[in-house]
């Protein structure tokens, strides 16, 4: 199961300190891990909420560091683009995948895919026996209905604005966190229901 | 990408006053009050998420406005649904009853509900009530109905089963296992949607609805699967893909469900029973579409009669061949290619699953798993696929009485040497190895052997990889592999930089010279020095531990003691070396321990030139070279002759500090008859005289150009072992006092050449003082200066003396009051 998806900065950003990432989308699938945890730990639900913000932030700051390293490792320079180049910009995008060990910060290991688009990052942490060939091609495909729909190559800030947009995307094609096998076909068909809502 | 104006939107979300928000929510419950909502509305909830998000901390919303947001759970309008959920999943749970309120008209329910259901349940309790509800819900349904709505049953299902099995319970397994039978095995093999063969004329001529093809465009003849496709589709298709994508799921955890056979009684336990072989016969989907014969399982009739679990599996397992042989098929289009990929490791994967649970489907499943295996072993694009089947062989192979060992050579062979850049082939690989490392070592032993080329991988990405190798490394450290080991490891930025070379020479043509400087290119395919550049590049070790000609290999390679790759790789050497002393430690014998300590000598000057890097393996030695000779004193003795030419060699003082520090002090300490019976008074006069040339040497002139003057600790280290050793054969003591005199004398003067710092200078004079004063009663001497172990080790109450005080001041402590 996936655990959990974020867009978040990879570029450092003012008013954090250096390797810090603004989250600029997160959702969490599943119930709440410190419900269900087998100490008693009896948080409130606003302790909760936090913990949850927290675990969030610490992926976040994870990746952005493994992209800055695979990224000055590789050497390649980042060239700005703008929109209408989505499928470009896609192509040229680094990836990779980073072990989060069990405890740090989720109860079990994840291995958490990360795209880097330029300055912001799709990131996918999901259980290390899932099928990551299949996750890949998920993380891939969500980040290219998010560049399109949400015109994200552009100044806009319909990321934070139009959220909605993405909930609906993620019900679809990654429903409460569920990896879909789904032929052209079936993704099509996916992709057109998404398509209706963000018309309207 | 993130602009400024997206920041500031942020900071305006957190730094919203609360008389300002409180006039937002107001508003909001206004145009929440109007019966058709318009744009408006949608903005605001909107507006409303990106304040409760922006900040860490929750917010709570006023309760009406709560209220209103449950009611829109339930909206026709989709978006209203997705925004009121987004807001619910914000801020904190209501209380129950609001909630129950929406479970309890559980075929309403939507997808976004759901959601909310699952992240606000507060307890188990509510989760697994929310389970029942769904499985109920999934096993009353009429056929006819809205069918798309409860098709996010399964992914919830599958969401709460992850994080706590125990929410399901058998009975549940029992509908779920019948229902995942029906839909995977008997889905409709006609195209849904109304597709029909009469094109653009239909008319009220014949509507025969065409059947499902395959990817490559040829029309299907066996039952319905993920790479089945059709203009439309029908919903028992759309469960077909629901209940293959959590099948591995849960195959993995429907064992830990809770078992509620022990509350059951026997009227419902004979009810449950009753239902089960009704449903066999009436639900069971088999009777109806018994027109498809399916070429995969023509021997399945008797299935029919095994229980749920059982009948899952073996429906599996058809389901899974059939996967595999349809990969076989040139999809049309390039996406579907990569879902093949995805869909091979899922059919293995569960195939392994299914084997692991019933044995005798080993035989079944191993004809084409060996297909598989050699229809893909010589394409490297698959290597990702072949990790599954070398699981499968891993776990089958010995009961099938398979040979395995081309599978290892593929794998820890072939793909290290040529896939070290594929990041996620080296996390999967990684992540084999660190699983199945038990396993290995007993039905594959061999694959220890191909350590240099899964070091390949950590010399790559070192980051990436240091963690897997953290764990890994002890397994990998035998007494046969911990010479060739330790070399390895030094030289790891050596091979992280031809690694780089290695994949550069391949994609820069040959005639193109040293354009940017790239010597390193140069030497790389210069055959002359082939041979260096193949040692570090092997696949197995028994090749020797190292060669000889390592410094020009250093030379060679200067250039690359800036790229961020050999940079990082020499950061994590000397964490991996401490791995290795601690686990050596525990599987060498002292011919091993000994031979390491050589080692460390040698190598200590031989070490590629990257910045501060000889500097930290000179400290880890250091530091494990004290621990080995703590452990086993007597390897001081025995290697005393290379020890002594290593102190007695006067630039080692300036070139390598810290090591040649620790190596005077072992040698002070324990060369010693205590310590190793051996040793004779003739080791300790020539261990004195070595050091005290040295030390003479270097007290008397200046350090030679390009060097600073020896640290303080240096020339005390070489005094206290002189004293310790005087200490132990007394004629050297008129010696060692003829030295302090000479420094008496020297230090009388204003500054002397080998010495940098007056208080230096004083704090050594000092401390010889002190040496030269305890030297005057040797009796005394050889106990202050080398305690025996009982001293040092505190024996606390088993000390008579020590334990007196003790127990008094125990006693004290009770007696008091608080």
């Amino acid at each position: 199961m996936v655990r959990c998806f974020l867009i978040h900065t990879l570029c450092p950003v003012g008013a954090l300190s250096a390797g810090e990432s603004r989250v600029l989308y997160s959702r969490l699938f599943g119930p709440d891990e410190a419900v269900l945890s087998k100490q008693q730990l009896g948080f409130s639900p606003e302790e909760r909420r936090l913990l949850q913000k927290e675990k969030i932030s610490v992926v976040a700051r994870q990746v952005r560091s493994a992209v800055a390293l695979s990224r000055e490792a590789s050497g390649r320079q980042l060239v700005d683009a703008v929109p209408g180049e989505e499928a470009l910009v896609l192509q040229d995008a680094d990836n990779g995948v980073v072990r989060l060990r069990a405890g740090d910060p989720f109860s079990q290991e994840m291995s958490v895919l990360w795209l880097g688009v330029q300055s912001l990052g799709f990131t996918l942490a999901c259980e290390p026996h899932e099928n990551l060939l299949l996750a890949e091609r998920v993380l891939r495909n969500l980040s290219r209905h998010c560049l399109e729909n949400l015109h994200m190559l552009g100044q806009g800030s319909e990321v934070l604005l139009k959220s909605s947009r993405i909930d609906v995307l993620l019900s679809r094609l990654l429903p409460h966190g569920q990896l879909l096998f789904l032929n052209h076909r079936f993704a099509q068909s996916l992709e057109k229901e998404v398509a209706a809502y963000v018309a309207k | 990408m993130y602009s400024l104006g997206s920041e500031s939107l942020i900071k305006q979300a957190r730094e919203i006053q609360d008389s300002e928000l409180q006039k937002f929510y107001n508003r909001l419950v206004k145009l929440l009050q109007v019966k058709e909502l318009g744009h408006e509305t949608l903005d605001s909830l909107q507006r409303l998420h990106l304040i409760l998000c922006a900040n860490k901390y929750a917010r709570t919303l006023p309760s009406d406005l709560q209220q209103r947001l449950l009611l829109l759970l339930s909206s026709p309008s989709e978006q209203l649904q997705v925004l009121s959920s987004a807001l619910l999943r914000e801020t904190l749970p209501s209380s129950g009853e609001e909630l129950n309120n929406i479970q309890e008209n559980i075929s309403q329910l939507n997808t976004h509900a759901a959601a909310v259901l699952v992240s606000q349940a507060g307890s188990r309790a509510e989760l697994s009530n929310l389970c029942a509800q769904l499985v109920h819900g999934l096993e009353g349904r009429p056929a006819d109905g809205p069918a798309r709505s409860l098709m996010f049953t399964l992914p919830v299902l599958k969401s709460i089963l992850t994080l706590s099995p125990e929410c399901l319970t058998e009975e549940h397994v029992t509908i779920l296992s019948k229902k995942l039978v029906d839909w995977l095995r008997y889905a409709s093999i006609v195209q849904g949607g109304g597709a029909s063969s009469g094109g653009f004329f239909t008319g009220s001529r014949s509507r025969q609805p065409l059947p499902t093809a395959e990817l490559d465009g040829s029309v299907s003849g066996d039952f319905f699967t993920v790479l089945c496709v059709g203009q439309g589709f029908t919903e028992d298709q759309w469960m077909n893909v629901y209940s293959f994508s959590m099948l591995h799921h849960w195959l993995l955890t429907y064992h830990s469900v809770s078992s509620s056979n022990n509350t059951m009684d026997t009227a419902s336990r004979l009810q449950l029973s009753f239902s089960l072989s009704h449903s066999l016969s009436n639900d069971d989907r088999s009777e109806v579409d018994g027109s498809v014969v399916s070429m995969v399982s023509a021997t399945s009739s008797s299935s029919r009669l095994l229980p749920p679990k059982e009948r899952l599996r073996e429906k599996a397992f058809q389901y899974c061949q059939r996967l595999i042989e349809q990969c076989d098929r040139k999809a049309q289009k390039k996406t579907d290619t990569e879902l093949q990929k995805a869909c091979m490791v899922e059919a293995v994967c569960i195939l392994d699953c299914v084997c692991l649970e019933d044995p005798s489907m080993v035989f079944r499943a191993f004809p084409s798993i060996k297909a598989l295996f050699g229809r893909l072993s010589s394409d490297l694009s698959f290597a990702r696929v072949l990790l599954p089947i070398a699981q499968f062989y891993l776990n089958h192979g010995e009961m099938a009485a398979v040979d395995c060992e081309c599978v290892w050579k593929l794998v820890f062979g072939r793909f290290p040497a040529e896939l070290f850049n594929d990041s996620f082939l080296a996390h999967e690989l990684l992540r084999f190895l660190r699983l199945n490392l038990e396993s290995l070592q007993l039905r594959a032993p061999e694959f220890i052997r191909f350590l240099p080329n899964l070091l390949k991988f950590l010399a790559w990405d070192s980051s990436a990889a240091v963690d897997d190798f953290v764990d890994l490394l002890p397994s990998l450290v035998t007494e046969g592999t911990a010479v060739e080991m330790f070399h390895t490891l030094l030289d790891l930025p050596c091979l992280s930089a031809t690694l780089v070379l290695q994949l550069r020479s391949m994609s820069l043509p040959i005639s193109e010279s040293s354009s940017r400087g790239l010597l390193s290119l140069d030497a790389f395919r210069n055959p002359a020095f082939r041979g260096l550049f193949l040692f570090l590049l092997r696949v197995e070790t028994g090749s020797g531990h190292t060669i000889d000609r390592l410094s020009t290999l250093h030379d060679l390679l200067a250039e690359a003691a800036d790229w961020p790759r050999v940079v990082r790789c020499a950061q994590i050497v000397p964490v991996l070396l401490h791995i290795y002393f601690n686990t050596v430690v525990t599987v060498a014998d002292e011919k091993l321990l000994a031979h390491l300590i050589l080692v460390m000598l040698e190598r200590s000057s031989l070490l590629l030139a990257i910045p501060t890097y000889s500097k930290e393996i000179h400290r880890v030695f250091s530091c494990h070279l004290l621990r080995l000779c703590k452990l086993r004193p007597s390897l001081v003795v025995d290697q005393s002759h290379e020890l002594l030419e290593f102190a007695g060699t006067t630039v080692n003082v300036y070139s390598k500090e810290e090591i040649y520090t620790h190596v005077v002090w072992v040698l002070g300490e324990y060369l010693s008859v205590s310590s190793d019976s051996r040793c004779s008074v003739t080791h300790i006069t020539s261990c004195f005289e070595t050091l005290e040339a040295v030390l003479f040497e270097i007290t008397s002139s200046a350090p030679p150009p390009g060097t600073v003057c020896p640290a303080p600790k240096v020339i005390t280290t070489l005094m206290s072992a002189l004293a310790k050793l005087a200490s132990r054969s007394h004629d050297l003591i008129p010696r060692v006092s003829l030295f302090f005199s000479k420094l008496r004398t020297a230090a009388k003067s204003d500054s002397v050449i080998w010495c940098a710092d007056e208080g230096d200078l004083v704090a050594i004079v000092t401390r010889g003082e002190e040496l030269w004063s305890l030297l005057k009663t040797p009796g005394v001497a050889q106990s202050v200066l080398t305690p025996p172990p009982h001293v040092l080790t505190p024996r606390w109450h088993r000390d008579t003396n020590l334990a007196m005080p003790l127990q008094l001041r125990v006693l004290t402590r009770l007696t008091h009051s608080q």
